[in-house]
């Protein structure tokens, strides 16, 4: 059996039963836990695809700092899985988010059979990405030339957000310093 | 393929062990060097100038009575010195060591694995390196850890801001992110006019250097940023209720974090294992890149035996109201003079 599709198995299993543990496990720091395991095998697929660039920087926004926040955040709260979480939702809450559930599951099937995203997509381990995918000069060029609107105007968004949350914390003047270097955190 | 994986394995069990190794006598030279500098011997019983005191430390520290105390969470409390301890390995995997040459005929990269995105690579692992800390405290059931922790995620998100953009200026220059390749940048007279310096980044980027410094500091925990042990305040911080190999795993970590650091310095700032006469020796280009590592330890450990520990709002606001500014205003500057 080839190396790359040992690879491929071992973190494709390692995606979904993190992604699987994410949502089934009481003990919210676990749960943490299982969702970077997540992140980092699929970090792995990326880079089986030639895409270096994404597989990178999912580990290190996502993985890195992102996640480090909820488990801040869990430990400031100090949630150990026990409390109460409010009632259960009732069987016809369940039933219809089980068939929405069915619905996107069969519609993603649908749509890896068919590959009606990317037209006829290879299936497989590619070792060189196709046309430089996800490589750093092509997300730059994409970034700074067909994309460049979107892009300034998400930064303007993140500004917005950043002024929110300072302007949340400046609610009182007798504020400590700490807090307010928190939010700012929580916004890197 | 199978003598492929047989020659991989080889080159990293060599590495592992050589950090190992690094991370052991660092341990002694941190000792003699603050003791020197305190004006004490430190520890020298133990063979020739104390040098099988790691040893000795390593044996002690197996036979010890483990202590797990009563309200710890298990599973993170087990995982955590792993997870701390892992990352901090991880990194020499992109790092180049030396000069490539032929070794018993034949071809012999002195680099783990030459990833074109090796500075992203670092600075992914290092993101991660943060969990085994941050658990440890959570998982042990005590305040100190508790505290210790949340300081170092709260720390180390910070500090990781201006650790990326401190290197971003040697990227802007050497237009690469592969660690052989900025290697390569920085060889030659310096600008190349001024012929008795070489070409380092610390020479074009001194502002940037400066602050790689102060953040891989932080990002390491060291003295005068090492708010997640601070003994004054919590004890020992996050790893307070480990005892035995459990509590030498985070030592381990800690040191093999410095020598990462270090080791990504010297490739970033100091040529790597760029010196003279490497055409006659190339074997001579692993000596210098130890020596600018061991440069740089000595540093750290100088500093740990001359600066306070800073005050923890100082921390933050030192990270946030100074290095991040200074480090975007020398991205802009190398941006402009690039352009130029």
């Amino acid at each position: 059996m080839n190396l790359d599709v040992i690879i491929f198995i071992v973190s494709a299993l390692l995606a979904v039963s993190g992604a699987a543990l994410m949502i089934t496990l009481k003990n919210p720091v676990l749960a943490v836990m299982s969702m970077i395991v997540s992140l980092v095998a699929q970090a792995v697929l990326y880079i089986q695809l030639g895409a270096l660039f994404v597989g990178a920087v999912l580990i290190i926004v996502y993985s890195g700092a992102i996640m480090v926040l909820f488990l801040f955040v869990i430990m400031l709260l100090n949630l150990r899985g026990n409390e109460d979480l409010g009632e259960q939702s009732s069987p016809i809450k369940l039933s219809i988010k089980f068939l929405f559930g069915l619905v996107l599951f069969v519609e993603t099937i649908f749509i890896i059979r068919t590959g009606f995203l990317a037209g006829n997509v290879e299936v497989g381990v590619m070792t060189q990405s196709l046309n430089g995918f996800g490589s750093v000069e092509e997300v730059a060029k994409l970034l700074f030339t067909k994309y460049l609107y979107p892009f300034e105007l998400t930064s303007i968004l993140l500004l917005a957000a950043i002024v929110g949350a300072v302007v949340m914390t400046k609610r009182d003047s007798d504020i400590e310093p700490e807090i307010s270097n928190e939010t700012k955190e929580e916004q890197s | 393929m199978f003598e492929v994986i047989l020659f991989a394995s080889i080159k990293v069990l060599v590495v592992v062990a050589a950090v190992l190794t690094g991370c052991a006598y660092s341990t002694l030279l941190e000792r003699r060097v603050v003791g020197r500098m305190q004006h004490r011997i430190g520890p020298n019983t133990a063979g020739p100038f104390g040098l099988l005191t790691p040893l000795a430390d390593g044996l002690k520290l197996i036979f010890k009575e483990e202590i797990k105390p009563a309200n710890i969470e298990p599973i993170t409390y087990m995982l955590a010195p792993m997870i701390s301890f892992v990352p901090a390995i991880l990194t020499f995997a992109v790092i180049p060591f030396g000069k490539d040459n032929t070794f018993f005929g034949q071809d012999f990269t002195l680099v783990l694995s030459d990833l074109n995105i090796g500075v992203l690579f670092v600075f992914a692992v290092t993101s991660l390196g943060i969990y085994g800390i941050v658990l440890a405290g959570w998982s042990s059931g005590s305040k100190y850890s508790m505290m210790g922790a949340v300081r170092s995620a709260a720390q180390m998100i910070s500090y990781e801001v201006g650790y990326g953009l401190s290197i971003v200026g040697v990227i802007i220059i050497a237009n690469t992110l592969s660690l052989r390749e900025l290697v390569e940048a920085q060889m030659g007279p310096l600008w190349g006019t001024i012929t008795f310096l070489p070409n380092w980044f610390v020479f074009s980027q001194p502002l940037g250097f400066i602050l790689f410094l102060t953040c891989a500091i932080a990002e390491t925990n060291r003295a005068p940023f090492d708010m997640a042990e601070a003994e004054s305040e919590l004890v020992a911080g996050y790893h307070t209720e480990y005892s035995s190999m459990k509590f030498s795993m985070f030592f381990i970590a800690e040191y093999a974090n410095m020598i990462a650091v270090s080791a990504v310095g010297a490739t970033l700032f100091f040529g790597g294992w760029h010196g003279p006469f490497l055409d006659s020796m190339p074997m001579l280009s692993v000596v210098y890149f130890v020596l600018k590592v061991f440069m740089f330890m000595f540093f750290y450990i100088w500093l740990r035996a001359t600066f306070p520990r800073f005050r923890y709002d100082q921390l933050m606001a030192f990270g946030w109201k100074v290095l991040l500014p200074v480090a975007l205003l020398n991205t802009l500057i190398t941006a402009f003079f690039v352009i130029l």
